[in-house]
């Protein structure tokens, strides 16, 4: 038995749950995956049949709009059959547990779960209940990971920036309660970013981040000064409301991005945002809508690189049967 | 296995220049648009297009996505993906591959084009049509034709100088 439940005999990726612990090799193939998967979208038919006759039920406990339907669209470009299931208002609330609502759905004959989740690791423990040749993709687990996201925007920034191995990258906002942050931290040190920064106030910082190594900034100009990448997060709305911050109008006189304060970061940076962006709190619309943001650009790259690692995950399958 | 003939590549091409140009005459394909399935058919193309003289940029497919062996094999290695640059509607296609086999290469590249439009005509050029064909496809213009075991393979190598090589595995 394999420790990384991720990973088959072989090095397969056979869910993907986490970027932590995967290979570089593995990350560069998604990457690499996806840059054949983005000419699909431009074609009259944006559809192949890799996984026809396919089943993918995307299982969300937590409301979502851009990622389930990025999701939804990857399994149907790729000729899947797609079922959205928002069990948060359903079965659940039942009282049905979570072990039976994955039986029922099996029994449906599903070869892959797409699933968020508000509780860190239920994609796992769904991953290690359901059997072998049935494959989990995480689409954010509480505040554990986010890997698609993460890879998606690798994707945007090699797309951008050709390589990682020179660049300055800087996430600036509430990393302490973002998965996006914390799957985007391992992914840009695997591929080899030699600078990472963290930025935020110190009521939203994790304590211990120098770990991954990464740098921890409470300026904003100062934590994106010569950056070639701006990761801007989404700064919740309950955060303010449970006293961690004062308030959004102060917030983003502090830690918005501003064109003015974007003149610090290099000519060239991109401004990335994983979307749904909160105008006048994390980031002015002059930059969201600005000639650096590539925000937009994210959410096309997000079909691709869920397309990649779909059939990446259920090809793993095909030697195995 | 040198009980196989040595194939001159260069020979065979100038056949199917000669096959192909006449029959491009006689069906009145009008403006005919080259398309190379990867890799091997990309090469042969793009000689043909040369010598031709047709300026419509090269087609190259790459039939990864449209393969019918997915769930026994799952995802092939990384090549690049194909490219169109062409309108396809109404369009007469040549398709070009290497070594016409089994068929399936060649039902998985109609699929594809299919997907980019729908084309008036598609002729279909291959460099050898070699024994072993599973589906009801066939070339219409061809270098050579050869009758090989099912254990006998013979696949084009390139791009400079081409040649053909006869192996035991199918690669």
């Amino acid at each position: 038995m394999h420790d990384d439940i991720q990973l088959d005999e072989r090095g397969q990726l056979r869910h993907f749950l986490t970027i932590e612990r995967l290979p570089r090799e593995l990350l560069v193939d998604i990457l690499d995956n996806a840059e054949r998967f983005t000419v699909v979208g431009d074609r009259a038919v944006k559809k192949v049949p890799l996984l026809r006759g396919k089943t993918v039920v995307n299982l969300f406990f937590e409301p979502s709009t851009r990622t389930r339907t990025t999701f939804e669209l990857a399994a149907k470009r790729l000729s899947a059959d797609v079922m959205n299931l928002n069990i948060e208002a359903s079965a659940t609330r039942k009282g049905e547990s979570l072990a039976d609502t994955l039986r029922t759905l099996e029994a449906m004959n599903t070869d892959m779960f797409v699933v968020r989740h508000q509780d860190s690791g239920a994609p796992e423990f769904i991953a290690r209940q359901v059997s072998p040749e049935v494959s989990v993709i995480n689409a954010g687990d509480g505040r554990h990971a986010h890997p698609t996201q993460a890879m998606l925007d690798m994707f945007t920034i090699r797309r951008f920036k050709q390589s990682f191995e020179s660049l300055c990258v800087a996430i600036v906002g509430d990393v302490a309660h973002s998965r996006v942050a914390r799957s985007e931290i391992h992914a840009l040190k695997t591929l080899g970013v030699p600078e990472v920064r963290v930025v935020g106030p110190k009521t939203l910082l994790p304590v211990g981040l120098e770990t991954l190594g990464v740098s921890v900034h409470h300026d904003l100009d100062e934590g994106i000064a010569g950056a070639d990448v701006v990761i801007m997060l989404r700064l919740q709305q309950e955060r303010m409301q449970s006293a961690l911050l004062p308030s959004g109008h102060e917030y983003f006189h502090t830690y918005g991005l501003t064109p003015k304060r974007l003149k610090r970061a290099a000519r060239d940076a991109i401004v990335m945002h994983p979307g749904p962006i909160n105008r006048g709190v994390e980031i002015d619309s002059a930059v969201a809508d600005g000639s650096q943001s590539v925000i937009l650009q994210q959410v096309t790259h997000g079909i691709a690189v869920r397309m990649a690692v779909m059939s990446m995950v259920l090809g793993s399958h095909a030697q195995a049967a | 296995m040198n009980k196989h003939p040595e194939l001159d590549v260069e020979a065979l091409i100038d056949e199917i220049t000669d096959r192909l140009s006449r029959r491009i005459a006689e069906q009145k394909l009008d403006d005919p648009a080259l398309i190379g399935i990867r890799t091997g058919g990309v090469w042969l193309a793009a000689r043909l297009r040369e010598r031709l003289g047709i300026e419509t940029p090269l087609g190259e497919l790459n039939i990864a996505f449209y393969r019918d062996d997915f769930s026994r094999i799952g995802m092939h290695p990384t090549v690049e993906p194909s490219q169109l640059p062409f309108d396809i509607d109404g369009r007469d296609l040549v398709l070009v591959d290497d070594i016409l086999y089994t068929g399936r290469t060649i039902r998985a590249a109609m699929n594809e084009i299919f997907d980019y439009g729908r084309p008036r005509t598609i002729t279909l050029v291959v460099l050898v049509d070699r024994s072993g064909r599973e589906l009801p496809i066939d070339a219409n213009v061809y270098g050579t034709r050869l009758t090989l075991a099912a254990d006998e393979h013979v696949k084009l190598l390139g791009p400079d100088p081409l040649r053909l090589e006869f192996c035991a595995t199918r690669t």
